[in-house]
């Protein structure tokens, strides 16, 4: 019996089914044979292969309810009711569903998860559908729609979707799309259904683009499965091409990646290079101020989902204020309680704050739990700028990278244009001349390690962008930080920020050949004989500042 | 102390029975925590602490074992992997528990074997691991790599799965991974899968900066096959890696990434909307829909009081072996080590996701696999599952020195790696 990989919910549907299998095996071109109703029984099949032949019949009716079904089934929303076998499209409102019915699209009440049947799909099938959409939706008056089409088409390699690629050129304005679009039409174009000269022009026109998917498709048309030697050697030559190209974009990639992993050094480190750098204090809980930081993002953003939803955009911009205040509080609360008592003391400060480090963390595994937090990134933070040369480029890390250096430049700010800089430096340079002109130096020292501890915590909330929020999250970092510090020059903003920066890059361009695992171990190796040569650090204090 | 986070009341009575734990040593029958509550590995660990105190609790409100009381010892080894052993050590010679249930990592369980095997101590080891192993003292209720490594990489090499051609196989850098990626380079070969096409590629714990791995992944997908990526990330390093993922737009669609040992925990810490479509495969998903399973999770929420909470496939591990144990120790009249262990041989209890479980004399259980994808709201969908029941296999297949080893502790085998029975002359009948 030809049913037998369908799911049968009702009498009805199985004779529905019967008729779709029957056009399908019969080999009739499906597109005007099946009505809509028919056509969307197939897609609630058993098998995810039927399913997708399913898609594939509906997609051919041209029915202008295809778009919204398919969507809906490539998102998970599409359901078959328990009760009677009615396919219904399903958004989940609360605990239940608020349902429509797939066929015209008018409401049919709630149901609870129970009641329905979800019409599974997995990655092979949602291929399928975004295919069978990419062919539909590429005349749409959306340019994302279009965009998402144009790779969709791309990506099935269908000849049927040539014409509708053809009409979509004629109409496109936007250059970037029209760009994309001539490129999915050369995609189709390299079947070997088409005659010689097209393939090759096609390949041509691939191989002016650097795109990954373009390099797949040529470098699987350079292989053995191809069977023109013509097109396979015209192949290999555009690859050869793009491959050039490559190399260029490729090392401006790994620059982009170094300074986006030194941003973060820098950031984790710029506030150590002030309790560390400027007040020689070891402070191990340095990572856990960082971690507050994050945890202050978190409380910030549960804040606006449960009173202002909408701001949920701009939550980051509260967030770093409050990071500032809490992470710096609880800095001013450790110096003032542990570190005042232990000036000048370095071995009792050190397991005093790494004491301090595992008080903090379990602290916060008792208060938030031990599982990591969701701090979701600002929809103006997700996605990419990305190059015709497949250089890409996240908008969070180039956020993070601007963000880093205007950390830095504050600080600079502070320490050389305002009164509590003058006072730091005072004090740090020689504490009892400062204190026969009057400063306060207890106060002094607790508002730097303020300071210190508050650029911490903002660091904390760009961390929270790209690493796990968890009680952990500190300790990945501490050992860096002093790295950072240590390398760039204790005391010196300027060379924290090199240190950093260069850090990032050295890193990034041993990983490739090194590993992950040896690069570090390299950098590492690197450092220790550095500081054999130059004990301060890249770039040290001159004068008697350097004698303290 | 902050051992016990939510159940404080639970803790001090805990305290307290404990302190008097030489008076009422007679009435209750102590069984032995052994999870991180602190340091790096609490954020998994914590939640077994927790699922072991709902399952004594519930089995004590049904009358408890053998007419007793069931009283657990919890203990923090502190994500340390020496302290692992001593605090091992403490239970079975200081509390005299009659069974231990605990550790994740396996650097932490083999820190305890000695230990448990000195002093002939019982552990269930709930956590999916490498394999290679079999102890007399040891069950482990987590999955061997043939229950699940080798059923994810057949489904992405299946039609279904997109018929992946090249391989890369992404790790953290210990024991795990590297035992788990060898057993999959020979099998991949086996399948005529070039080494050509196969990357491998180690980074250390708690890596943050995917960067370079990500591109270099994309390049490797560039080149005309269908690639997958087969992850034994560890911990931490997930989340960075998804974040780094959803980035750089790999969508699973082009690129799949079927991971081992990411559940429904560590999803709980990510947006899972750009995620869509990756892989894990497990034992278990929260999202399996039977009755036990409803059961469990409704017990879950009451018991964590948060109805936010997931359940993972280690919970489920530890869920099969508490019962087991318990069978067994009713079966055999006593909670006496050996006795137990003999009485655990054939032993079975229904698993959350349907079928039953079944303990093998090589102390692995035979469990269903499953392969799920993400979904946007943080659970997994499964997307394919075996027939029936899959048998651990202590030794893998295909590591040609593990290959001829057996572990069967009845007789006349009565060991956990050799070539022959022990009891070799009254083996051939």
């Amino acid at each position: 019996m030809p049913t037998r990989g369908f799911a049968l919910p009702s009498l009805a549907a199985v004779f529905s089914c019967i008729a779709i299998v029957a056009i399908v095996a019969g080999g009739a071109p499906a597109s005007h044979a099946a009505t809509l109703d028919e056509a969307i029984q197939g897609l609630s099949a058993k098998s995810y292969k039927d399913r997708a032949v399913g898609v594939e019949v509906l997609a051919a009716t041209g029915h202008p309810r295809t778009i919204p079904i398919l969507e809906a089934m490539a998102k998970g929303q599409l359901f078959v009711r328990k009760a009677d076998g009615v396919l219904v499209i399903g958004h989940k409102t609360g605990k239940v569903y608020s349902l429509t019915n797939a066929l015209d699209g008018s409401a049919v009440g709630d149901a609870r998860k129970k009641e329905l049947k979800k019409v599974k799909v997995n990655n092979r099938l949602r291929g399928v559908i975004k295919a069978a959409l990419g062919g539909l939706t590429l005349l749409s008056d959306d340019p994302d729609q279009r965009e998402e089409a144009a790779a969709a088409v791309f990506a099935a390699r269908d000849a049927g979707a040539l014409e509708t690629v053809e009409q979509a050129i004629a109409r496109e304005e936007d250059p970037g799309l029209l760009d994309q679009l001539t490129l999915a039409k050369a995609a189709i174009e390299t079947n070997p259904d088409f005659p010689l000269d097209v393939r090759l022009a096609a390949v041509e026109r691939l191989s002016e683009s650097a795109l990954p998917e373009v390099r797949s498709l040529l470098a699987s048309l350079s292989q053995e499965s191809e069977p023109d030697a013509e097109v396979r050697a015209s192949a290999a030559e555009a690859l050869d091409a793009v491959e050039r190209d490559l190399a260029f974009w490729n090392l401006l990639g790994a620059i982009f990646q170094g300074l986006s992993l030194g941003s973060v050094l820098l950031l984790a480190a710029v506030g150590l290079a002030i309790t560390f750098g400027v007040m020689g204090v070891i402070n191990m809980a340095h990572g856990e101020l960082v971690m507050l930081g994050a945890y202050t993002t978190y409380v910030v953003q549960q804040l606006f989902r449960d009173f202002a939803p909408g701001g949920l955009d701009y939550s980051l911009a509260v967030a770093v204020p409050a990071a500032f205040l809490v992470a710096g509080a609880a800095g001013v609360a450790i110096e003032r309680s542990v570190i005042r008592w232990l000036y000048g003391r370095p071995f009792e400060t050190l397991l005093a704050t790494w004491g301090l480090s595992l008080i903090l963390q379990q602290l916060v595994r008792t208060v938030f739990g031990p599982t990591n937090r969701e701090v979701s990134s600002p929809s103006w933070l997700s996605g990419a700028f990305e190059t015709a040369t497949g250089l890409v480029l996240p908008y969070n890390r180039v956020a993070i990278i601007i963000f880093s250096l205007l950390v830095v430049a504050g600080i600079a700010l502070v320490l050389r244009r305002t009164a509590l800089g003058l006072y730091m430096r005072a004090v740090t340079q020689n504490r009892s001349m400062a204190s026969s002109m009057g400063i306060r130096t207890g106060w002094v020292d607790a508002a730097t390690f303020g300071l210190g501890a508050g650029i911490a915590g903002v660091a904390g909330v760009a961390l929270s962008q790209i690493d796990n929020v968890s009680p952990n999250l500190g300790q990945a970092y501490i050992v860096d930080s002093f790295m950072v510090v240590v390398f760039g020059g204790v005391g010196n903003l300027w060379g924290t920020l090199v240190g950093a920066m260069s850090l990032g890059v050295i890193n990034k361009f041993l990983e490739p050949f090194a590993g992950a695992v040896l690069a570090k171990i390299l950098v590492l190796v690197a450092i220790i004989l550095f500081i054999q040569k130059r004990p301060r650090g890249l770039f040290a204090l001159k004068g008697r500042a350097a004698e303290s | 102390m902050f051992r016990n986070q939510r159940h404080l009341v639970f803790a001090g009575i805990l305290a307290a029975s404990t302190a008097l734990s030489g008076a009422a040593q007679a009435e209750t029958i102590k069984v032995g925590v052994l999870h991180s509550l602190s340091g790096t590995m609490a954020i998994s660990e914590t939640t077994l602490k927790d699922t072991m105190l709902m399952l004594i609790e519930e089995q004590n409100s049904k009358g408890g074992l053998l007419g007793k009381m069931l009283e657990p010892v919890v203990v923090d080894p502190a994500s340390n992997w020496p302290l692992f052993a001593e605090k091992a050590r403490e239970l079975i010679e200081q509390h005299e528990v009659a069974v231990i249930f605990g550790n994740w990592t396996s650097v932490s369980r083999k820190s305890v074997l000695p230990v448990i095997e000195e002093l002939n101590g019982l552990l269930f080891y709930p956590v999916q691991y490498e394999g290679e192993e079999s102890s007399r003292n040891v069950f482990y209720t987590g999955a061997a790599p043939n229950q699940q490594a080798i059923p994810a990489v057949d489904y992405l090499l299946s039609e279904d799965g997109g018929g992946a051609e090249r391989i890369a196989l992404l790790g953290t850098d210990y024991v795990y991974p590297r035992t788990t990626n060898k057993i999959l380079r020979a099998y991949l070969n086996a399948k005529g899968i070039s080494d050509a096409d196969i990357l491998e590629n180690y980074t250390p714990f708690g890596h943050a900066d995917w960067q370079t791995i990500v591109a270099d992944v994309k390049k490797f997908a560039s080149e005309g096959k269908k690639t997958a990526v087969v992850s034994t990330i560890n911990g931490d390093a997930n989340v960075p890696f998804y974040k780094e993922l959803a980035n750089q737009g790999i969508k699973a669609e082009d690129i799949p990434v079927v991971a081992f040992s990411v559940g429904e925990e560590e999803l709980a810490g990510l947006d899972t909307e750009p995620l869509v479509g990756h892989l894990a495969a497990w034992n278990y998903f929260m999202s399996v829909e039977t009755d036990e399973n409803e059961a469990f999770i409704e017990k879950w929420h009451a018991f964590i009081e948060d109805e936010d909470r997931v359940t993972n496939d280690p919970m489920e591990a530890h869920y099969i072996g508490f019962n087991m144990w318990v069978q067994a120790v009713q079966q055999a009249g006593t909670v006496e080590v050996d006795a137990v262990r003999q009485a655990m041989y054939g032993q079975t209890f229904k698993n959350l996701t349907g079928g039953m479980a079944m303990m093998n004399t090589n102390h692995h259980l035979s469990k269903p696999v499953l392969i799920g994808e993400i979904q946007d709201d943080g659970q997994f969908e499964t997307v394919w599952e075996t027939d029936g029941v899959v048998k651990g296999d202590a030794w893998s297949d295909f590591i040609p020195e593990s290959a001829k080893l057996i572990a069967d502790w009845t007789f006349p085998w009565v060991c956990g790696n050799c070539e022959a029975p022990k009891y070799g002359a009254t083996a051939d009948m």
